[in-house]
């Protein structure tokens, strides 16, 4: 359009500093240089963490990484906020989970290898101890994974967030303020051995044709996403943790909210997309990269030099269609072309959601693959189902 | 005048593929009566780089919804987008924030 700005000849000044030559144009048009990017980013982190206040000090907190952009994003802003001035500091114990998913992603046996060796080299440099899981091990699963589980350590009566600030600041000045330790070394996980391996051919063979069964990409995407969350949550169980930090964008957060819709799952968009997701009771899942455009995390990543790793797409079957997570996200991007604010307009809308807690009085009123209770009072259905 | 352009593609996703998995590439653009600007070098790229499926880069004159476009490390839109003029050595790098396919 006309109002463009003209190109080279009038590099156009970061708004925050007035300054610097501008490097990028956040939301629409606030055009900001590198170090004040940096630092909106940064704060950004921070304050969501603050904010929302369910991260206790000196708690572990398990970090998902796909190796996406994202998710290396929210390693990045572990690490920064782990290493600042103790006023200033985060305070909990991280450890990192990976899903090596190549077994559904039309990668060989070697490619798989490779992808698992630049994982392993990425979550080592976080010096934070990492755990790596196959996809092929969620049929080992146990079925106390299709039901939430009990809260033991976080009850109601147990201390409130400020009270729980308080006393851990006033046990680091007895302890001489040494800082949150953290282990002096990246720690894999005792049963992955020196090198990682891959599953038996067996069990990937085992695992592929609930992936072929599924009759559209919609299926499978959606099977794919349960079976990596369920193996997510064993882990943080498994390993004594009872937060998951997941790191899905504002991008995906609000393609993730039409695609849900489109699902069915209208009635579970606030646990499906907001900042908390308590539906596995003992461990809780929270989001803090969904007020991050794909968009501003990328050229954080560049910027910054944040380490990602590349996988193939999940598998497609011959002139399948699209999945509706695929068509969602064409929607959405080409709409944002023209009408800028759509994707925050989607994600705004999403954030007046709030959870309603499942009524589920008794586990046979909760869906046993996604844990949400069932919205099924009323209508035909009553009085058919024990 | 020959202007040399170095472009360095960078995909997520497995989308390096459209351009034979390579992801940075050296180019010098041809001396041509037309300015060469992106668009017309996104014409190029399609005539000259694009293997297969360019429908998964371009859209219209542009690119597909959901690629970044930095020019010598800066956001497009402060470059004018499609109308910026390349200079001899300027860098464009593509990153792809779409998720499979």
């Amino acid at each position: 359009p006309g109002d463009r700005p003209c190109p080279r000849s009038q590099p156009r000044t970061c708004m925050k500093c007035g300054q610097s030559t501008a490097a990028l144009v956040i939301r629409v048009g606030d055009p900001f240089c590198r170090g004040c990017f940096r630092e909106y980013f940064v704060h950004k982190f921070r304050a969501m963490l603050g904010k929302n206040r369910v991260i206790f000090p000196g708690e572990k907190v398990l970090l998902a990484v796909s190796g996406g952009p994202a998710s290396s994003a929210m390693v990045r802003q572990v690490q920064e906020g782990l290493s600042r001035e103790a006023a200033k500091r985060l305070r909990f114990i991280p450890g990192l989970v990976y899903v090596e998913e190549g077994a559904v992603r039309r990668q060989s046996p070697e490619q798989r290898q490779q992808t698992l060796a630049q994982m392993e080299t990425l979550l080592q440099a976080t010096g934070f101890p990492y755990h790596l899981v196959h996809l092929e091990e969620a049929l080992e699963l146990p079925p106390s994974i299709l039901q939430p589980g009990r809260a033991s350590t976080s009850s109601p009566s147990g201390p409130s967030y400020k009270e729980a600030v308080d006393s851990f600041i006033q046990q680091q000045r007895q302890d001489g303020d040494s800082g949150t330790s953290l282990p002096g070394h990246s720690t894999p996980d005792a049963a992955a051995g020196a090198t990682p391996c891959l599953p038996d051919a067996a069990q990937t063979q085992e695992l592929l044709p609930s992936f072929e069964a599924a009759a559209t990409a919609t299926a499978r995407e959606e099977l794919l996403e349960m079976l990596r969350t369920h193996l997510i949550v064993q882990t943080a169980r498994d390993k004594g943790y009872a937060k998951v930090m997941m790191g899905e964008s504002l991008t995906r957060v609000a393609i993730k909210l039409l695609t849900n819709l489109s699902l069915g799952r209208g009635a579970y968009l606030a646990v499906d997309t907001g900042f908390t997701d308590q539906r596995h009771g003992d461990v809780m899942v929270v989001r803090p990269m969904r007020d991050y455009t794909a968009k501003e995390i990328a050229f954080y990543n560049r910027f910054f030099s944040v380490p990602t790793v590349t996988v193939p797409p999940l598998f497609t079957k011959r002139r399948e269609k699209l999945s509706i997570h695929q068509l969602v996200e064409r929607f959405l991007l080409g709409l944002q072309e023209e009408f800028p604010s759509t994707i925050s307009t989607v994600y705004r809308t999403g954030e007046k959601l709030s959870p309603e807690p499942a009524k589920a009085s008794s586990e046979s009123h909760r869906c046993l693959l996604c844990l949400c209770g069932l919205d099924t009072f009323g209508g035909e259905w009553r009085g058919h189902w024990g | 005048s020959k202007i040399s352009v170095v472009h360095c593609f960078y995909f997520r996703g497995g989308a390096e593929l459209l351009f034979d998995g390579v992801k940075k590439h050296q180019v010098t653009l041809p001396c041509q009566p037309e300015p060469w600007d992106i668009r017309n070098l996104l014409k190029w790229i399609k005539q000259n780089m694009l293997k297969e499926r360019p429908e998964l880069f371009l859209q219209g004159e542009s690119v597909r919804p959901g690629i970044l476009v930095l020019i010598n490390e800066a956001d497009w839109e402060l470059m004018g987008e499609l109308d910026y003029k390349l200079q001899d050595q300027d860098n464009v790098l593509f990153i792809s924030t779409l998720h499979g396919g």
